[in-house]
């Protein structure tokens, strides 16, 4: 590799391969002809080319893209029911938080000397389920320290509003009816509906 | 001993941790020439070393420091403690030489070349393996096994973010959601990105310095250390069940009460100021609220610009300096509103639940 005169495509400083006449091309009659040769292929057969190469790019990112998309949409969706029945009303005892639905439904009974309202367990200020604490009388939330009477009223830590409350009300076999599809915010004055309270 | 913990724990607040760090900090940085010398510098070390030393030989304490989950910020207190004090102390040694009109260090560093390759790759070679085997036995100790499935209804107690996040969990304590969760993290990384935008002096690069960008390194620390490291501090070590706050020796009691009733700036100004209840409007009622936050984000900067920061004004154009007091109004907001909730349980400035709209 030394010696640059046996290697024409070598170039350096000190080696200028003479000009064999292989090399030598003649002057150029048509511009566009310039870069063709044997082996290299014209403008159209390279465009055809490219358009297969970008419909098939195109087809293969549309086919990942579009199972991206069915994700999505899943194949069983989980949706609880929104409605229960909660028993009688003798089965709750006056002056206690009752938690048996909580696990199951999101939602805690509190029955008064008045009657029963359905609270939600879902803590307003980012959501995480608070705990019920007999012994403070409130409902704590781990998170970030929000606390709730037992009315559900917010008293300390971050959480902006109350919890809220379903909608509670007799069935025709004289059970309690939950139906959480309908929330009442007391910030909105909803707690004065006669539905937001099952009066015993 | 005891009575020592017991001291500890009795004076361990958010309130009191906060201003002792605050004012370590500004000791720190107002006198980085004591604060990096030998004996001050060996003092601090003796103190934290024999404080954690100590604190081991307690039962809660230790149960604590050495959770999985809680090691990497014992590990992160040493480490940025380190590199804070490391780079005041060369930044001080530049600052004098300097003031004697010597070259500073790097400048006489410089002369003296060496290639990347094989004297730096080979000392990065030899730390990555070290940090590699460091892992492994990372892995091998420290257990980080998966928990029970989630269950939506049930909330761990006390429920923590990932250590990185729990600066962010703490500023949820005294902001809105919105607030805490998008809007500082968004101000928190613009801010960053715009900082070489907005500083364009050029004093002081290339080399550790302190003495000629005193004001633009502090504010950087203070964000950093204060406002970001210590509050994952707090998150990981010292918020317990209820997302209550307890002492480094206190046991986590579940059912610690602590008294809290937090009221709006609405409520303040209405029913015990005026004494007339609340307006039924929101927008009437939220007023001084609103007003008050925007004469605290406009009006300030003008404040500013003719007293305390007159130079800075002058030195900047109108729309950087703008830029430059609403980025640093932002930061300011966070301890501000914490003061606020210690002093006076004030827990939203404008409250307007109506439509999720808290500050």
């Amino acid at each position: 590799m030394s010696d640059g005169t046996t290697q024409p495509a070598t170039t350096g400083p000190t080696a200028i391969p003479p000009q064999t006449p292989s090399t030598v091309k003649p002057a150029p009659s048509n511009p566009a002809n310039t870069v063709m040769g044997p082996d290299k292929i014209d403008r159209r057969t390279f465009i055809s080319w490219a358009g297969v190469a970008w419909v098939s790019f195109a087809a293969a990112t549309g086919g990942a893209l579009s199972i991206v998309l069915r994700f999505l949409f899943p194949n069983v969706l989980f949706e609880p029911p929104t409605a229960f029945k909660a028993g009688l009303p003798s089965d709750y005892e006056v002056g206690v938080v009752d938690e048996r639905w909580k696990e199951k439904f999101g939602v805690w009974m509190v029955r008064t000397a008045e009657g029963i309202y359905a609270l939600s367990t879902t803590c307003t200020h980012l959501g995480c389920t608070p705990n019920w604490l007999p012994g403070e009388a409130k409902f704590k939330c781990p998170c970030h320290g929000s606390g709730f009477y037992k009315t559900g009223i917010n008293f300390e830590g971050p959480a902006p509003r109350p919890l809220e409350r379903y909608r509670i009300s007799y069935s025709e076999d004289g059970q309690i009816a939950i139906d959480m599809s309908k929330k009442f915010q007391q910030e909105k004055g909803e707690w004065n509906n006669p539905e937001s309270f099952l009066t015993v | 001993m005891e009575a020592l913990k017991h001291f500890i724990d009795s004076v361990s607040s958010p309130v009191t941790i906060f201003t002792l760090a605050t004012v370590l900090f500004v000791l720190f940085v107002s006198f980085p020439r004591i604060s990096t010398s030998k004996p001050v510098s060996l003092l601090l070390l003796a103190l934290f070393l024999a404080f954690f030393g100590l604190g081991l030989t307690d039962e809660h304490f230790r149960g604590i420091v050495t959770t999985p989950d809680n090691v990497p910020i014992v590990g992160l207190i040493v480490v940025f403690g380190y590199f804070t004090w490391y780079a005041m102390r060369k930044a001080v040694i530049n600052d004098m030489r300097m003031e004697k009109g010597e070259p500073t260090v790097e400048q006489t560093e410089t002369n003296e070349k060496v290639l990347v390759f094989p004297y730096l790759i080979f000392i990065e070679f030899v730390v990555a393996l070290a940090y590699g085997a460091g892992l492994v036995l990372w892995s091998i100790f420290l257990k980080a096994p998966l928990e029970e499935p989630a269950n939506p209804m049930v909330s761990p107690n006390p429920s923590k973010a990932p250590w990185y996040f729990l600066g962010l969990q703490e500023m949820l304590v005294y902001f809105d959601p919105w607030i805490a969760g998008v809007l500082l993290p968004t101000f928190i990384i613009i801010g960053l990105c715009a900082i070489p935008y907005i500083d364009r002096d050029t004093s002081g690069s290339g080399f550790y310095s302190f003495k000629n960008r005193r004001w633009v390194i502090t504010t950087y620390l203070f964000g950093f250390w204060i406002l970001w490291i210590l509050l994952i501090v707090m998150g990981t070590f010292l918020r317990g069940p209820n997302w209550n706050f307890f002492g480094p020796f206190e046991v986590w009691d579940v059912h610690k009460v602590v008294p809290l009733l937090n009221v709006n700036l609405s409520e303040l100004i209405w029913i015990k100021w005026l004494g007339i209840g609340l307006p039924k409007m929101w927008f009437v009622r939220e007023l001084p609220g609103i007003l008050i936050v925007l004469g605290f984000l406009f009006i300030t900067p003008v404040i500013l610009a003719k007293t305390v920061l007159k130079s800075a004004f002058k030195k900047l154009d109108p729309i950087r300096f703008g830029i430059l007091v609403l980025l640093a109004l932002m930061m300011l907001s966070l301890p501000i509103k914490m003061y606020l909730r210690w002093g006076f349980n004030l827990k939203y400035i404008v409250a307007i639940p109506e439509f999720f709209f808290n500050i």
